[in-house]
């Protein structure tokens, strides 16, 4: 009797036991928004902030989709004139490239959750990776001939995916630039549009809700000016009803470009991959801690009721960020200018803002100028910062040298750049190099007694 | 009885099966006599290829050359510049194109590779390509080559065309681009080829 009670016991705790378990468990694959029970390693700072949306990269048996990469990156790429696309490696002539690296897979050089393995630009090969394809470059290049593979990307001269700013091309008609160029300015932003008759207070459409002071904020502000009305942000479409607080998708109703761009950054990728927006807290940068528990949407830079762009060029960031490039800005030439400009000492694009780097105006094909949002678009390595933001003030040289200056980029370009990057006296020896050569070619033509072809193009 | 009955369905289904097997036999006979030569499918399609690049390179880039506002530069992506695409970088891309197209149900692809490239990895590396190769320079661009290979396991009808310098132009940028291996070509002289593969399997 005793026996079967003892049995019974042991049956009834293992139950529990494996209730207790399973539903542990089940709660986590399922509502909670915390599974990081299930992350086979660290994450990359690259997507750290994403890590508990699984299914952004992962089926739903954990494989890695498809187009995981592509899905986000892409457009990046192609726009950055990607060096290294993804077709040059679907050459089945080329096979051969694919024997130490599959280089068609994003995957095969950054691999995630593999925290020991990981370099920067999460990278997780060997740092001489070049070398797996470029074995023979010494032959070709006699002047890279010894050259070590794990210097060709951090050197000033070579990037694996974008070389917009280092492509020899580009480089040549950019020699000979002075360190500050005659006319230092950032393009202007484009003309806010006007949708309706400027409104004031007494058209405000709020009915009762916010009060007084919001809607007299509201009608000195710039959306009022340009005949945005309450109702314009503060309803949504489908039910039609009123939304105290709206979203990033809501301003995105009218500024595309700008909810888009912020996304795809560090700022809004969270939000857009349909997670808590983020806050300083969550960051792996360090933050102030009054800022801690801050919610990052469009808010959080430029309210929405005193939408002012000075503040959130360079205090809505100082108000979060605090290592030592940020906590040096104030301290920097470039806030000398920026004060310039604020006092009208300055023209307007002198001066340089956290913004003017960080999320720089762009201008797309129509001649249209925005500000990117996406503040990592330029951010690393960045030299992808030298056509976007430097070359409207500074020499391609002197840019390159001062981006390769670590201790410059943490003390937020206090000084000159301390060193020379060897990038523009390359370029000025291979240019020296190949005019000789064209001139000894021109002359063997010239002395050619070949007489096959004394075509012309209509023969053809 | 149980013999007949047997020897009926055997007859009854013996014929039925030549029946089928000689209409089959004919379809597939009829199938046999309607597939189109592999190099008449090769053909038709560098037809195509051929007209498209020389009306871009004769009609669109040498008069917007002419122009002077507009020019076609290989860093023509280069934003800032209102430019155009080289007639090999438009064939490239539309190459690209082709090869992802949901229309390509065969599959088929197109390169453009020479023994003197601009860039290095547009060298013949198959045994194929550079016996090809050989062949139509050989001949003057005359006569295009026609082979067969397989490639990772998959069987190819290749054909290679050659590509012919119908332009100042190409002469005179190939002759003079930093990269060149080779810096006397004149008018007329095959600088390269084209490269189309069709799955044979």
């Amino acid at each position: 009797m005793k026996r079967a009670v003892d049995k019974r016991m042991l049956w009834l705790l293992w139950i529990v036991l494996n209730v207790s378990a399973g539903s542990t468990l089940m709660y986590k694959v399922f509502p909670a928004e915390d599974k990081r029970i299930f992350l086979p390693g660290q994450t990359t700072h690259g997507h750290y902030q994403i890590e508990m949306s699984c299914n952004e990269c992962h089926t739903p048996f954990m494989g890695v989709k498809e187009d995981a990469c592509i899905r986000c990156h892409g457009d990046e790429l192609a726009k950055a004139q990607d060096s290294h696309p993804l077709s040059k490696f679907k050459d089945v002539t080329r096979l051969d490239m694919l024997k130490q690296v599959k280089a068609d897979e994003c995957i095969a050089c950054h691999s995630e959750h593999n925290p020991d393995a990981t370099h920067s630009m999460g990278v997780t090969l060997p740092d001489d990776y070049c070398g797996f394809c470029h074995q023979d470059i010494g032959e070709d290049r006699p002047s890279h001939f010894g050259l070590e593979f794990n210097t060709c990307a951090n050197a000033g001269c070579h990037n694996y995916h974008d070389n917009r700013a280092l492509y020899e091309r580009f480089l040549r008609n950019h020699l000979d630039e002075a360190d500050v160029l005659e006319d230092p300015r950032v393009p202007q932003r484009g003309e806010p549009r006007q949708m309706g008759p400027a409104l004031t207070a007494n058209d405000a459409d709020a009915d009762t809700r916010g009060g007084p002071m919001i809607i007299e904020a509201w009608a000195e502000d710039i959306h009022a000016a340009q005949g945005v009305n309450c109702t314009a942000c503060h309803t949504t479409d489908e039910p039609r009803s009123w939304v105290d607080s709206p979203t990033p998708e809501h301003c995105g109703t009218c500024h595309k470009n700008e909810e888009q761009s912020w996304g795809q950054g560090r700022h809004g990728m969270r939000t857009a991959a349909g997670l808590s927006p983020m806050t300083p807290a969550m960051a792996r940068h360090p933050m102030h801690v009054d800022a801690m528990h801050s919610q990052l949407d469009c808010n959080a830079c430029h309210k929405g009721h005193d939408f002012d762009l000075q503040f959130a060029a360079v205090d809505a960031c100082l108000q979060c960020h605090n290592d030592p490039h940020s906590n040096n800005y104030k301290d920097s030439p470039h806030y000398g200018l920026w004060q310039q400009e604020l006092n009208d000492t300055l023209p307007a694009g002198s001066g340089v803002s956290c913004a003017t780097c960080h999320m720089p105006r762009i201008e797309d094909e129509a001649g249209r100028v925005s500000v990117q949002h996406n503040q990592n678009d330029n951010l690393r390595p960045n030299e992808k910062m030298i056509r976007s933001v430097c070359i409207n003030c500074h020499g391609v040289g002197f840019s390159i040298n001062a981006l390769a200056d670590r201790p410059q980029v943490e003390s937020c370009y206090n000084e000159q750049p301390s060193g020379a990057v060897e990038t523009i006296d390359w370029v000025k020896k291979r240019v020296a190099d190949i005019e000789r050569r064209q001139r000894e070619a021109q002359e063997r033509r010239l002395k050619s007694k070949n007489t096959k072809k004394n075509l012309t193009e209509d023969d053809l | 009885m149980k013999k007949h009955i047997t020897l009926k369905c055997a007859l009854i289904l013996g014929t039925l099966t030549g029946i089928i097997a000689l209409c089959t036999s004919c379809t597939n006979s009829e199938a046999a006599s309607t597939g189109m030569d592999p190099r008449v499918v090769a053909d038709c399609l560098f037809t195509v290829m051929e007209a498209d690049r020389a009306i871009y390179t004769k009609k669109i880039v040498s008069r917007i050359k002419k122009e002077g506002k507009i020019d076609a530069v290989e860093e023509w992506e280069d934003s800032g510049n209102m430019h155009l695409p080289l007639p090999a970088q438009m064939f490239r891309m539309a190459a690209e194109r082709a090869k992802d197209s949901k229309h390509n149900s065969a599959g088929f692809f197109y390169q453009l590779k020479s023994p003197w490239p601009i860039n290095a990895q547009n060298k013949p590396t198959t045994d194929v390509e550079k016996e090809g190769f050989d062949f139509v320079v050989a001949n003057g661009g005359d006569e295009p080559f026609y082979g067969e290979e397989t490639i990772g396991g998959k069987k190819y009808f290749t054909a290679i065309y050659a590509d012919v310098a119908v332009a100042d132009a190409c002469v005179t940028c190939h002759n003079d681009h930093e990269d060149t291996p080779k810096t006397d070509f004149e008018l007329g002289d095959v600088m390269g080829g084209v490269v189309l593969r069709l799955p044979a399997d």
